[in-house]
């Protein structure tokens, strides 16, 4: 699958970003804000149920949180598996890499249907926010 | 916003005890299968389920609101175990609530009632009640049929911010956990049913509400026919199950 994604450009729907960004292979090199992110807001998104939601689904090196998720693959060793890019695509928008994924796209309303109106035309997250998440996925190292 | 899948959970261990005396179970799983022993003991307790005022106060509302004046309590049996009809009059669906709006506003007179009102509530847990025990049996009526399939393409429909549908987690999903709950089959065999997030009894669309919004998905109107042919399908895919109103669910 991931060799089909050849060099493409994503078009980027968050609120400040009506842009494109290029997708090469099967990852987005660039930072989204053009800034480095911080890995410590990066980590209280992650575990914030509200906001990253990733808890739900995936667990991780996080001894002190009760009740994570097992419908996804540990959250540990993340930086190790996969590079700062591969982990921005995935964040921005995983069906890129599997259609069928059931990890929500935290930086695309494409395609989306019946969206709370509370939420409407807004990404889970923000560029700056999808910065801080991949700061902080990339020092997840087993 | 409250996030309706988070914050502490009872634990849930039943799972793994039936799975180990059992053995993986062929056919539908009743939600009841997977909740705590403490849990499956106040829904069998008539004393300790909470559901069960409900039950009773909806039995006075069977006399106070007139409708013994053509039915019995006994004639009730196995009406919920077939629900949702098809009916003639509408040409459409009705669910066992709209089925009692119908006989109150239409053959009653009387002002409608708030769908998830107490008296509602109570007078559809009642007629359920009568039901309990017996397998759910969807109506044979071939005009179900279509609804049934629109409910299958709700059922299979991605929707809401987080972009998932009722099969991902309820086929694809059952069984895992989604932060601390464990992910049912997603069966509506207990309803209306007591939930302790509630703390009170509620009926099954304020149940798919939940699943929706859970999903940062709009929710369809109260009654909506979206609903209906949802419950249509979940019936099918519980087709066997037996009817646990009052259900009581965490
Ligand atoms: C609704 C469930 C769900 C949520 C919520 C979710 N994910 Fe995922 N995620 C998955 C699944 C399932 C996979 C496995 C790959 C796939 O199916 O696409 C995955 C894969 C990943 C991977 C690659 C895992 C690996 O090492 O192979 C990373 C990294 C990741 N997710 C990070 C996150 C982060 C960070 C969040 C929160 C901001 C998050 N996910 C939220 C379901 C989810
Ligand atoms: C004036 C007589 C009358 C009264 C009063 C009445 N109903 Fe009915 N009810 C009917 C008739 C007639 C039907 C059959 C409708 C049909 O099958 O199309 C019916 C059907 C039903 C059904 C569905 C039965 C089935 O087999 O599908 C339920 C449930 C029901 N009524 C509940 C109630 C409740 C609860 C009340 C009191 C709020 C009530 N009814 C008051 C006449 C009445
Ligand atoms: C993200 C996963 C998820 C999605 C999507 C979802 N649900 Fe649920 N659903 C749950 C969880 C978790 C529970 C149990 C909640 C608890 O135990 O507190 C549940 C409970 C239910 C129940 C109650 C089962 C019982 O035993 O009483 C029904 C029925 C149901 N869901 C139907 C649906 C339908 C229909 C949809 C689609 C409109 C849907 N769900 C979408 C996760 C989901």
């Amino acid at each position: 699958m991931r060799a089909f994604l050849a060099a493409a450009l994503l078009c980027l729907d968050g609120a400040a970003f009506a842009q494109n960004v290029p997708v090469v292979g099967d990852a987005i090199p660039a930072s989204l804000t053009g800034m480095p992110g911080d890995p410590a807001r990066g980590r209280a998104i992650v575990l914030d149920r509200q906001r990253g939601l990733c808890l739900l689904c995936h667990s991780g090196p996080f001894p002190e949180e009760r009740f994570q998720g097992d419908l996804a693959p540990s959250l540990a060793g993340a930086g190790t598996r996969w590079s700062e890019g591969q982990l921005r695509l995935r964040m921005v928008d995983g069906r890129r890499l599997n259609p069928d994924t059931i990890m929500p796209s935290y930086f695309s309303t494409e395609g989306l249907r019946r969206v709370g109106r509370a939420w409407q035309g807004r990404t889970v997250l923000t560029a700056e926010e999808i910065e801080d998440v991949v700061a902080f996925l990339v020092t997840l190292r087993d | 916003m409250n996030h309706p899948w988070t914050g502490p959970r009872l634990a849930r261990v039943a799972l793994l005890l039936a799975v180990a005396v059992f053995g993986p179970a062929a056919g539908p799983r009743s939600g009841f299968e997977t909740m705590s022993p403490e849990l499956r003991a106040m829904q069998q307790d008539d004393l300790a389920n909470p559901g069960m005022l409900h039950v009773a106060e909806g039995e006075a509302q069977f006399q106070q609101q007139g409708c013994t004046a053509c039915h019995s309590a006994e004639a009730m049996q196995g009406v919920a175990a077939r629900y949702p009809a098809f009916d003639a009059a509408r040409d459409g669906p009705i669910d066992l609530a709209g089925r009692i709006a119908q006989c109150r506003e239409e053959r009653q007179g009387r002002a409608p009632l708030p769908r998830e009102g107490k008296e509602m509530l109570a007078l559809s847990v009642f007629v359920a009640h009568q039901s309990r025990g017996l397998p759910l049996t969807p109506n044979p009526d071939p005009r179900m049929e279509f609804v049934r399939r629109q409910g299958e393409a709700l059922f299979r429909e991605r929707r809401g911010q987080l972009n998932l549908s009722c099969g991902q987690c309820h086929d694809d999903n059952a069984g895992r956990r989604l932060a601390g709950s464990l992910i049912p089959e997603g069966h509506a065999n207990g309803y209306p049913l007591y939930r302790l997030e509630w703390q009170g009894l509620g009926s099954l669309q304020r149940r798919l509400r939940n699943c929706m919004v859970g999903v940062r998905s709009e929710p369809f109107a109260p009654g909506a026919a979206e609903y209906i042919a949802l419950e249509a399908f979940l019936a099918e895919r519980a087709r066997g199950l037996v009817v646990e109103t009052p259900a009581v669910r965490p």
